[in-house]
């Protein structure tokens, strides 16, 4: 068998993005061994592409803010399928860990006071959104990798782990291999850490980054965990529609928070035409109450800002019908409402973006937007309080898990999310480990297999091209799994999938292993595609319309499923859904729920 | 538009030797240089290597040389090169090639870790930390950064001068050590690292990484010349370094 290194921790956490970083972070104060592996190099995780800010209720700008209400949005935008300890250990927490950021160096935009300014975003009650102008993600990341650095944490980058290695049921290792030699590595460990982020390199047109691959659903769900909701895959409204080759690119819900609308051809402001039942208690309905909201929060929110998947069927509904923009997206207009200095002083880097990318410049025209595949609402299951999923010591914090946004995420309660879940996810790994001797051995057998399934494409007599495969899969999730979804699609796309896995059997990779992106790809091919069809399974599963998923043949949020989460497991070489009822609630969290305004 | 070709020549091999090697690319309407890399190894060049993450000018990744000029591939259009114009893809030249486009880029963050971390003083009497808007936009500026290092692989104290890098962090993390010394809370004094160990003194502030940085930061005249301001000052006046060393530890 090839050769391979081995490194030996107490805890190793797999990816770097925000959740990871702050997950080493705690395991390390803890007084464990600790060892961060990201398969990019620090720094570059799709956390730095968060632009709009970091939600917490500070209550800096509205001293009316409080826990409670952060709460209540975000289980209301999640339409209550949230796991709620995981939403009320949220609401509580997010403010101490920005103060903690703080204390680290990050430089967040300042109130009047010299506090820390907070900004209006969707579904938000009160302006809550701790920021940097529109880069936010980057002063996250930087701060907590600057923090990792400071630490002496041990960081090792471009190392893509692909296989977890179990020692009876529980977790001991993983295997993979360094991205600029090829060669193999294998961590023995009492614990492991998925912080592996989101999933949007299935679909085409998406905002995700080259690392999204769902890696780390595919490593828990082979491993025995469980992944709930993963049907609930948030559409983000506005993506960049033009030019083709940028379709898809992040356009910061913070265009509308600082006072932008969304229009259509005609020129009407259509978010008006589109206000729930469900929100319309809190919800403006005319012009006038809208505009007077940023100012006054005695009114009633523009309707600019529900929740996303409410303004992402919007989009989808207004291009439908003939009234969307020449390049198929509709127009997000704050040239028009804002001056020009204030636009590119909150807004930097989506001035910068369209100029460069489009050639617009959005203090004089309105922006071409439309819905791009932007977050994973579902993810693996876990344990509200430690993270840890039924596999024993495997945990799983950020993106990657699930249940703090139920059907639909926020925007704001990502980043904060990373932060909280990431350091309990630190915490309780720490505290697992500590409970145990040494770490298993790493069975022989289990890394052998690891190892020969990693170089299988080298040796195969194939002739499939992982490119192809992948932008086959990307059409067949956009086109078949998309917004709206159809149970006959549903199924085309599982038949698709499984053709496209038989064809990943027979994939062939030219050249070397050292720094064969071809290789990469193959190997995340198999995450993708268990991601793919994870997502389909919930997808046919749940009969109804809520959040993130939308089904044309059953248009109505139904209560029955309501309180079921859809779980995944594998079973074998399949998958399998089942409905299994969420968590009760607990009685004084039910109160802050049916409070009226 | 019409579907026209364009011609790329493009770096392939690794540190033992290699050669430019061209390819023709169908062009399409607004396309920038990685989507042309991307076609590339779909179509014709399945291994080249490259780095790239986010695609959106945010992450730093896919930094090389484009006609010569150091650049964010994601970030530079086709549309700006002359139509029939070939266009040359080189890796960066200041750091150790890995392979095809990928360098070894380690040496920046040995640098990183050379520098003592953010230390915060007191807490205002009510537990808070107050910090005005226009006091945070010095180090807000320098924070911009997404660490892409084309403003290390165009500095020639280290582009010429690989023996430099030993006693030279660098423009990216002199800027870091302006950074921090401009940021309201911290109470470290980094000056005379910044002098001696991170070789502030090799810098001629021909402001050659001003012009590369795509996040447009005012490197030079921002950071790098007001360090060098604070460091002469202190060099010079032992008052002031005292004033200063008291002033800092209240």
């Amino acid at each position: 068998m090839d050769a391979y290194q081995t490194y030996e921790y107490d805890v190793i956490v797999i990816g770097a993005g925000g959740a990871g970083l702050r997950a080493a972070i705690e395991a390390n104060r803890q007084g464990v061994r600790v060892a961060l592996v990201c398969k990019s190099l620090l720094g570059k995780a799709h956390t730095v592409m968060a632009e709009g800010g970091m939600a917490a209720a500070m209550g800096n700008v509205w001293k009316e803010d409080n826990w409670q209400v952060h709460f209540r949005d975000t289980m209301r935008g999640g339409k209550l399928l949230n796991n709620w300890r995981m939403a009320e250990l949220h609401a509580k927490e997010s403010p101490a860990r920005v103060l903690e950021l703080e204390e680290w160096g990050a430089l967040f935009d300042r109130t009047k006071d010299g506090l820390i300014s907070q900004r209006d975003f969707g579904g938000h009650r009160y302006a809550r959104l701790a920021h940097v102008g529109d880069r936010t993600g980057l002063e996250l990341i930087r701060t907590l990798q600057q923090r990792a650095v400071a630490l002496g944490i041990d960081v090792y980058m471009e190392c893509n782990l692909q296989r977890l290695i179990k020692d009876g049921d529980r977790v001991c290792g993983a295997v993979g291999y360094w991205r600029a030699t090829g060669e193999l590595v294998a961590f023995k460990c009492k614990a492991v850490i998925l912080s592996t982020g989101g999933v949007g390199k299935a679909w085409k047109f998406t905002s995700n980054s080259w690392e999204c691959t769902g890696d780390g659903i595919a490593l828990a769900l082979d491993a025995g965990a469980e992944a709930i909701d993963m049907e609930c895959i948030q559409f983000h409204p506005t993506g960049m529609v033009s030019p083709p080759s940028v379709r898809g690119i992040l356009v910061t819900e913070g265009v509308r928070g600082d006072g932008g609308t969304l229009k259509n051809s005609e020129g009407a402001r259509f978010m008006f035409n589109y206000i729930p039942e469900f929100f319309k208690g809190e919800t403006a309905d005319n012009e006038q109450e809208a505009d007077a909201w940023y100012a006054d929060k005695k009114n009633r929110r523009t309707p600019d800002l529900l929740p996303r998947d409410e303004v992402a069927r919007a989009i989808n509904s207004e291009v439908k019908a003939g009234r969307g923009s020449p390049h198929g997206g509709v127009f997000l207009d704050i040239a028009s409402r804002r001056p020009a200095d204030y636009i590119r002083k909150r807004l930097p880097s989506m001035y910068h973006q369209f100029k460069e990318l489009a050639g617009v410049d959005i203090t004089k025209e309105a922006m071409e937007v439309g819905p791009t595949c932007h977050y994973l609402n579902g993810g693996i299951r876990v344990e509200a309080d430690s993270t840890a999923t039924r596999v024993a010591g495997l945990f799983a914090a950020g993106e990657v898990a699930g249940g703090l946004h139920g059907a639909n995420r926020l925007g704001g309660n990502s980043l904060s999310d990373l932060v909280v879940f990431g350091r309990r996810a630190g915490l309780y790994a720490a505290e697992y480990v500590k409970g145990l001797k040494g770490p298993g051995p790493l069975d022989g057998g289990q890394v052998e297999t690891a190892v020969r399934t990693l170089l299988s494409p080298f040796a195969s007599k194939g002739t499939e091209n992982p490119y192809a495969i992948h932008a086959d899969l990307q059409e067949c999730m956009q086109s078949l799994v998309g917004i709206i979804r159809t149970e006959g699609e549903l199924r085309k796309a599982l038949e698709e999938i499984a053709v496209l896995r038989q064809r990943l059997a027979r994939v062939k990779v030219e050249g070397g292993r050292a720094f064969n992106p071809a290789w990469h790809l193959a190997l995340d091919l198999h995450s993708m595609l268990t991601v793919s069809e994870a997502v389909t399974l919930g997808a046919l599963e749940r009969k109804e319309s809520r959040g993130g998923h939308t089904r044309d043949d059953y248009p109505f949020a139904d209560d029955r499923y309501g309180t079921v989460n859809m779980v995944i497991r594998r079973k074998g070489e399949a998958l399998a859904v089942a409905q299994e009822p969420i968590p009760p609630r607990r009685d004084d969290l039910k109160t802050l729920l049916q409070e009226k305004k | 538009m019409a579907p026209a070709n364009v011609t790329m020549r493009v770096w392939r091999g690794d540190a033992k030797g290699g050669a430019f090697k061209d390819f023709q690319v169908p062009a399409a309407e607004g396309m920038v240089v990685l989507d042309v890399i991307h076609t590339l190894q779909a179509t014709q060049a399945p291994d080249l290597a490259c780095r790239w993450n986010c695609k959106a000018g945010k992450c730093g990744s896919c930094s090389a040389e484009i006609n010569g000029k150091p650049r964010l591939m994601c970030m530079t259009r086709m549309d700006i090169f002359q139509r029939g114009e070939t266009v040359t893809v080189s890796p960066i030249k200041t750091f150790p090639l890995v392979r095809d486009l990928v360098t070894d880029v380690s040496y920046n963050y040995e640098k990183a870790k050379e520098i003592p971390a953010f230390t915060p003083g007191p807490k205002e009497p009510d537990g808070t930390r107050r910090m005005w808007q226009e006091d945070v936009e010095r180090s807000q500026e320098f924070r911009k950064c997404i660490e892409c290092f084309l403003c290390q692989d165009v500095c020639h104290v280290i582009r010429d001068h690989p023996e430099n890098k030993t006693q030279f962090a660098g423009p990216r993390f002199l800027m870091r050590i302006a950074e921090l010394e401009m940021h309201p809370l911290d109470v470290n004094d980094r000056l005379e690292l910044a002098r001696a160990r991170a070789g502030l003194g090799f810098c001629n502030i021909t402001k050659c990484c001003t012009e590369v940085c795509p996040e447009h930061i005012h490197i030079t005249d921002n950071a790098l010349i007001p360090l060098k301001e604070r460091v002469v000052t202190e060099d010079y006046d032992p008052l002031v370094w005292l004033a200063r060393k008291l002033s800092r530890s209240k």
